[in-house]
C-alpha cells in the first residue's frame, strides 16, 4: 500500500549514492494557510523526500492529505501545523534515493506533431532528426501530476530543453507526444496544453477501470518507437 | 431493485455531477473536483435530508430541466433563479415535492452563476475513486448531463428538513479573495507584486471549473527562467505568461510550472463560484492563519 518497498532501512549507504546525509539548501516554503512545498537541489533528492514521507505517513507520523512529488519539489497538502513540520524538516536526513525499476515500457508514437517545426529550429537539426533523437533516448518517469495517468518524463540531454509555448493550447489531442523544459509528456486525454507536440501514440495512459489505471509511475522507464518513420 | 431515477429533458449550459470530490489522489495528477460552492451543495442536501456527501447537479447560469420517474424532494440553491413544476412556481432555496412524472424546470440565473440541484435519495451515478464527481480537467466520473439522459437516484435515507428557506449569500458585487502570499511571489518584482494587490481585477468570460481566470493589470516577473513544474494547491494563485492572474478552482491541475503569487483562503472560493464575467476582484493580503 505505501509504495515504499526497499526503503526501510533510512541509515543504509547502498543504492543510489550522493544523496544521503543532511541536505543542504532545503526549504520549506508555506502555501495557504495548511500546505507546505519543500524544496530541494534535485531530482533525485526530490525522489528520496518524497519516498521518506511517505515512509512516514506509513509508520503514522505523518498525517497529511496529499503528498505530491514534482520536479524539485514535493507538496504537502492538508497539514494541521506546516509550521511545525518545516522546523522538523530542517532537522531531517535523507535517505538514498530507490534504485530505478527494471521494466520498460515501450510507447508507438508517429513524429507528426505540429510543433515538430518550431523543436527543430530551437535544436539546430532537421524536422526528421527531431524523431530519431527522441526516439534514441531511454526516459524515466520522475514524476506524475497535470492530468491522471500524465507522467514527466526525464532522460534528453540538457541542450534539447524547450520553452512551453507563450499562449497554452486550449485544446491538445489524447496521446499528444509533447515536449517542454527538460521533460517529455504524453497528453492522456484531450485537456489545454502549453507543451510543445512532437508526435502522438495510441498507447492508453491512463484506465480507470485498469489495475492500475495508470501506465506510467515515478520510476518507470520509458522508450519511444516511431511508427511510420523513415 | 428500486426504480428512483430522474430524465434529463433540458440539460442546460453545463450542467454536472458533484458531491465532495476526491482528494488524496493528487499524486496520480488527479484533480480533487467536487462541487465549486461546496457550502451552498452541502445546504441543498440538508433541505432534502441528505447526508452533506450526497451527489447533486451544479448547473451553469442557465440551469436545466429534469423529470424524475417517482416522487422525490428537491431544493434549488446557489444562482438565483425562478423554478418551477410543471409550470406552476416554487419557492427556490426550499425543499419542494416533485411528483413522478412532473417537469422540473431551474431557470436562468438572475444573478450569480451556478446552480445546485439537490435530489431526496442523492444521484447515484457509479463512483470513480470514490467519488460521483464530473471532473472537467481530467475527464473522470460521469460526463456532463446531455437532454435525454437518465441519471440514477439512491434510496432515501432522511426525512427532508424542517425548515422552509434557509439564508443564502448574494452573489458578490465584489468578489474579495483573501490571500497568503508565496510561495513563489520572489518571481515578480516589487512594482508587480504592489499592483497584485493594488489593483481591481475583473472575472473573465474564458473561467471555468478549473480557474477563475482575470482581466487587468499584467504582472511583471523579476525571473525570466521557468519554474520546474511543482505541486498545486485549491486556490493557487497562478500568474501565466500572460501576467493574469488565474485562481485555481476544483479542477485544477495537481501540478504546474506558472509561479504561483500567492494562495487565496478556500472558504472564499465559494463565492468565486458565483462571480459572473465582469464582476471586480480584488485579491487582499491576510496573516497566516
Amino acid at each position: 500500500m505505501s509504495g515504499t518497498s526497499g526503503m526501510g532501512d533510512t541509515s543504509g549507504t547502498s543504492g543510489a549514492g550522493g544523496t544521503s546525509g543532511a541536505v543542504r539548501g532545503m526549504r520549506a516554503l508555506p502555501v495557504g494557510d495548511d500546505a507546505l512545498l519543500v524544496e530541494v537541489a534535485s531530482g533525485e533528492q526530490a525522489q528520496a523526500l518524497h519516498t521518506e514521507l511517505l515512509r512516514r505517513r506509513a509508520e503514522g507520523t505523518l498525517a497529511v492529505r496529499e503528498i505530491v512529488p514534482a520536479a524539485r519539489t514535493v507538496l504537502l497538502d492538508g497539514l494541521a501545523d506546516p509550521a511545525r513540520l518545516a522546523s522538523e524538516l530542517a532537522a531531517s536526513e535523507l535517505p538514498p534515493a530507490p534504485p530505478p525499476s527494471q521494466e520498460v515500457i515501450e510507447l508507438t508514437v508517429r513524429y507528426d506533431g505540429p510543433d515538430v517545426a518550431d523543436i527543430a529550429a530551437l535544436w539546430g537539426v532537421s524536422e526528421e532528426a527531431v524523431g530519431r533523437i527522441h526516439a534514441a533516448t531511454e526516459f524515466r518517469v520522475a514524476f506524475c501530476g497535470f492530468a491522471p495517468g500524465f507522467g514527466y518524463l526525464t532522460g534528453l540531454p540538457a541542450r534539447y530543453e524547450v520553452p512551453r509555448r507563450a499562449t497554452p493550447r486550449t485544446s491538445v489531442p489524447a496521446g499528444a507526444v509533447a515536449l517542454a523544459g527538460p521533460y517529455t509528456g504524453v497528453y492522456p486525454r484531450s485537456s489545454p496544453g502549453g507543451w510543445q507536440l512532437i508526435g502522438t501514440t495510441g498507447a492508453v495512459l491512463w484506465d480507470h477501470t485498469r489495475v492500475p489505471a495508470a501506465l506510467l509511475s515515478p520510476g518507470t522507464r520509458v522508450r519511444f518507437v516511431p511508427v511510420g518513420g523513415p | 431493485m428500486t426504480n428512483r431515477a430522474l430524465t434529463v429533458v433540458r440539460a442546460g449550459a453545463l450542467t454536472t455531477v458533484q458531491d465532495q470530490g476526491r482528494p488524496g489522489h493528487a499524486h496520480l495528477g488527479v484533480p480533487r473536483s467536487g462541487a465549486l460552492d461546496a457550502s451552498t451543495a452541502a445546504l441543498v442536501n440538508r433541505l432534502v435530508g441528505n447526508p452533506s456527501g450526497a451527489a447533486v447537479l451544479e448547473t451553469t447560469l442557465n440551469g436545466c430541466a429534469l423529470r424524475p420517474c417517482c416522487p422525490v424532494t428537491v431544493a434549488v440553491g446557489g444562482a438565483h433563479c425562478p423554478v418551477t413544476v410543471d409550470g406552476r412556481p416554487v419557492a427556490w432555496g426550499a425543499a419542494v415535492r416533485v411528483p413522478a412524472g412532473a417537469l422540473l424546470n431551474v431557470g436562468t440565473a438572475l444573478s450569480g452563476v451556478r446552480g445546485y440541484v439537490a435530489v431526496s435519495g442523492g444521484v447515484a451515478v457509479e463512483p470513480v475513486l470514490g467519488s460521483r464527481s464530473t471532473d472537467l480537467l481530467s475527464g473522470l466520473g460521469p460526463p456532463p448531463l446531455t437532454d435525454g439522459a437518465t441519471l440514477p437516484l439512491g434510496d432515501v435515507i432522511g426525512g427532508h428538513a424542517r425548515v422552509d428557506v434557509v439564508p443564502q449569500p448574494a452573489p458578490p458585487a465584489e468578489l474579495v479573495l483573501r490571500v497568503t502570499m508565496g510561495p513563489r511571489d520572489d518571481w515578480f518584482t516589487p512594482a508587480a507584486l504592489r499592483a497584485f494587490t493594488a489593483s481591481t481585477y475583473r472575472v473573465s468570460s474564458a473561467s471555468n471549473r478549473i480557474g477563475l481566470r482575470t482581466e487587468g493589470p499584467a504582472l511583471e516577473r523579476a525571473h525570466s527562467g521557468e519554474l520546474p513544474s511543482e505541486g498545486m494547491v485549491l486556490g493557487a494563485v497562478q500568474v501565466p505568461p500572460d501576467g493574469r492572474p488565474v485562481v485555481f478552482l476544483a479542477d485544477h491541475p495537481t501540478t504546474g510550472g506558472y509561479p504561483v503569487i500567492a494562495v487565496a483562503r478556500t472558504t472564499d472560493l465559494h463565492a468565486a463560484a458565483q462571480a459572473t464575467p465582469g464582476t471586480p476582484v480584488r485579491f487582499v493580503p491576510a496573516r497566516r492563519r
